[in-house]
């Protein structure tokens, strides 16, 4: 059944439907399940989950919903469950390997009896999974208890050889973290992300043959051919790119480009122009911002018409002065506020969006980020996937 | 039923096994994604011959139409006929050309049907396949037909990401995502290909291999059909594990990394890398 697992995963944001639900209640009457909580993981991460980015959320999902099979009380392969271990079977097992030095240091820690006794103090003492450190039941550690230790007296607990890739330790793992959806990105992520942004239109020269209209039209000519050309369809979204450049933007480079890489790759209309923490009265065409690279924000204004998208990248952490006072500016003297400037472009782009490389929980604590969100009518995004996906949305609305 | 447990010639790991054999057994399509190079389109090869079927595979371009792979009405075939005034002209069932679908409906025994790399077509094309994919079974229109499946083949499907799958499809299927391999499962892979390899010489290359993998800022990061690549070479090369092992200033590239990495810039940056490091040393 696991109903309640089901609506956990769709509270955690994984919207599996009902008819994958229902596949995995198949799968499972036809015994792929096997009884075995591994099989039964992977089972239900092929059925439910059909996205690689969500697979750690699963994982974490799993994990919690589970926790009760598996934590304290893991069940080993053979649906044994371990904690409850029988003394005498580890009794004898300690009899059968180790050797006779061993067993006068087992002597020495107070006897078989004292080990397991404080085994089963632990266990009941400890709570939840451990690792390392010299006194829990855990890996690697060393405590007298646990698996994988150096500890002489040691009671090896749920070590089981060759197992290390078992499903526990996956979803443990979480080694689809780095697919999950809202960390950063590469290029060819961004790409994709981007390919949305596409809206085609026939523009240009009649370069290829329109078929529907030939024929059509070939009809209407009682059979002599009518051949009708139309012009090749292209990309017709145009894109204006700010981007802010130097100082705090520094740490964000790397992503920066990548974000520019593929915002390059995508678009045939593409205008990217660079400012300094703030757009002011200039904007300029080299990142090097020379007085000669400069064009004034009003002939940008004046020749871009309301049909472009307008896109800010930067981290919008500034002075608030920079953005509030005429005068502000770190590099120059400004007549007018970079918040009036900020105003001017999105009231003339309807369609503007701000990308923020800086992840979104840090944005609340700084006070000229929070203006600009505002300015931007809270069109401020993260510069992860999900943050590009929205904004991307927000740009074809 | 048969289970697939992994061929000779392939290494498969737990999960993968659960998630073919939930689509065999339940006869949905299984939708495989994963790294380039990891071995997706060589998984439905591997379950075709591990089940003992026939494998038909479909190869998905950026001009293909999901109803190429049902069947095609040849128009300009039966124009130019009727012009020679051939006798086949009167049965339209001369021109129509069936497609990988219908063979793998049609087959004496269920196959594997192979679509490969369906994110390539048109963001339609896999809401165009939903029925046929569901009921298995599809109206040729010209001839008034209806083919049906005689045995629902095994469907394996590979993606790379290039598009985003629709949900009504997506919720058909189930879903395995080929991890790129640890070190244990790469080293089953490679014994597997190359059986006897030089121990010593598979441990350096792999130490190489994971060491390479790990630079940051690789434009393609090298998968495993690039490491069997650059095995065989060095195997072919016969160079010897001392060589790959030695870290000293002017030997820091490995040899033949040309296998290994496929973009100049990667190669420059590697190179980059080596020099800053042989500086500090």
């Amino acid at each position: 059944m696991f109903t309640g697992f089901f609506l956990q995963l769709r509270a955690a944001g994984i919207k599996a439907s009902l008819r994958e639900f229902l596949t995995l209640q198949e799968a499972m009457q036809a015994g792929l399940g096997d009884y075995d909580i591994d099989t039964f993981y992977y089972l239900s991460r092929a059925a439910l989950v059909k996205d690689e980015r969500l697979i750690d959320k699963f994982d974490k999902v799993f994990a919690e919903s589970f926790k009760g099979v598996l934590n304290p009380k893991p069940v080993g392969p053979n649906g044994v469950e371990v904690r409850d271990l029988p003394e005498e079977w580890l009794r004898l097992l300690a009899e059968k390997n180790l050797t006779e030095a061993e067993k006068a240091e087992i002597e020495a820690l107070g006897g078989f009896e004292k080990l397991m006794e404080t085994l089963r103090q632990r266990l009941e003492e400890q709570k939840g999974r451990h690792q390392g450190g010299s006194k829990w039941i855990g890996t690697a550690g060393t405590s007298p208890f646990g698996a994988n230790g150096y500890n002489p007296e040691g009671v090896r607990i749920g070590q089981e050889k060759g197992r290390n890739r078992s499903a526990v330790k996956v979803w443990d793992k979480r080694e689809f973290k780095n697919l999950a959806g809202d960390v950063e990105i590469g290029t060819r992520t961004m790409k994709l992300a981007l390919r949305r942004l596409r809206r085609f239109a026939r523009e240009g020269a009649a370069e290829l043959l329109d078929l529907p209209g030939t024929i059509g039209s070939t009809a209407r000519n009682a059979g002599y051919l009518d051949l009708q050309m139309v012009p090749e369809r292209h990309n017709a979204v145009k894109i204006l790119l700010l981007l802010d450049i130097g100082g705090s933007m520094d740490d964000y480079i790397r992503l920066c480009e990548q974000l520019f890489t593929a915002v390059k790759g995508e678009f045939k209309n593409l205008v990217h122009l660079y400012f300094h923490n703030c757009p002011y009265e200039t904007l300029y065409t080299d990142a090097r911002m020379r007085a000669a690279d400069g064009l004034p924000t009003n002939d940008v204004l004046n020749k871009y018409d309301r049909n472009w998208k307008l896109i800010f990248v930067g981290d919008a952490g500034m002075s608030p002065y920079e953005l509030l006072q005429p005068g502000g500016s770190v590099s120059h003297w400004n007549k007018e506020s970079g918040q009036v400037w900020l105003q001017r472009l999105v009231q003339h782009y309807p369609k503007a969006i701000w990308i923020n490389p800086t992840p979104e929980k840090y944005w609340d604590t700084s006070q000229s980020a929070r203006i600009i969100k505002q300015e931007m009518e809270d069109r401020m995004f993260g510069l992860t996937l999900e943050g590009l996906d929205a904004a991307i949305l927000r740009l074809m609305r | 039923m048969a289970r697939f447990e992994g061929t000779k010639s392939f290494v498969a790991t737990d999960d993968l096994k659960v998630a073919v054999n939930a689509a065999v057994t339940l006869q949905r399509p299984l939708l495989v994604k994963g790294e380039p190079g990891t071995g997706k389109t060589v998984l439905a090869q591997e379950v075709a011959s591990a089940l003992g079927k026939n494998l038909i595979s479909w190869h998905v371009k950026s001009t293909t139409k999901a109803q190429q792979g049902l069947y095609e009405y040849d128009a300009v075939s039966r124009l130019r006929d009727s012009q020679l005034g051939d006798a086949r002209v009167h049965d339209i069932g001369n021109y129509i050309v069936r497609g990988k679908l219908w063979d793998a409906f049609e087959a004496e025994e269920a196959p594997v049907l192979l679509i490969d790399e369906i994110d390539k077509a048109d963001i339609e094309f896999p809401n165009d396949l939903l029925l046929e994919l569901d009921r298995m079974e599809f109206f040729v229109y010209e001839t008034r037909q209806t083919v049906k499946a005689r045995q629902r083949p095994v469907i394996i499907i590979t993606s790379n990401n290039e598009k985003e799958l629709p949900d009504a499809f997506l919720r058909r299927c189930f879903f395995h995502y080929i991890r790129f391999p640890d070190r244990e499962t790469m080293e089953a892979i490679v014994e597997v290909h190359f059986p006897g390899i030089k121990s010593l010489l598979l441990r350096e290359a792999l130490t190489s291999f994971f060491e390479l993998r790990e630079i940051p800022g690789l434009k393609k990061r090298p998968s495993t059909s690039e490491l069997l690549d650059w095995l065989k070479l060095l195997l072919a090369e016969d160079i010897g594990p001392e060589l790959l092992r030695e870290k000293s200033a002017a030997k820091l590239i490995p040899p033949l990394h040309g296998a290994l990495l496929k973009n100049e810039q990667d190669v420059h940056l590697f190179e980059r890398l080596a020099f800053m490091h042989r500086r500090q040393s």
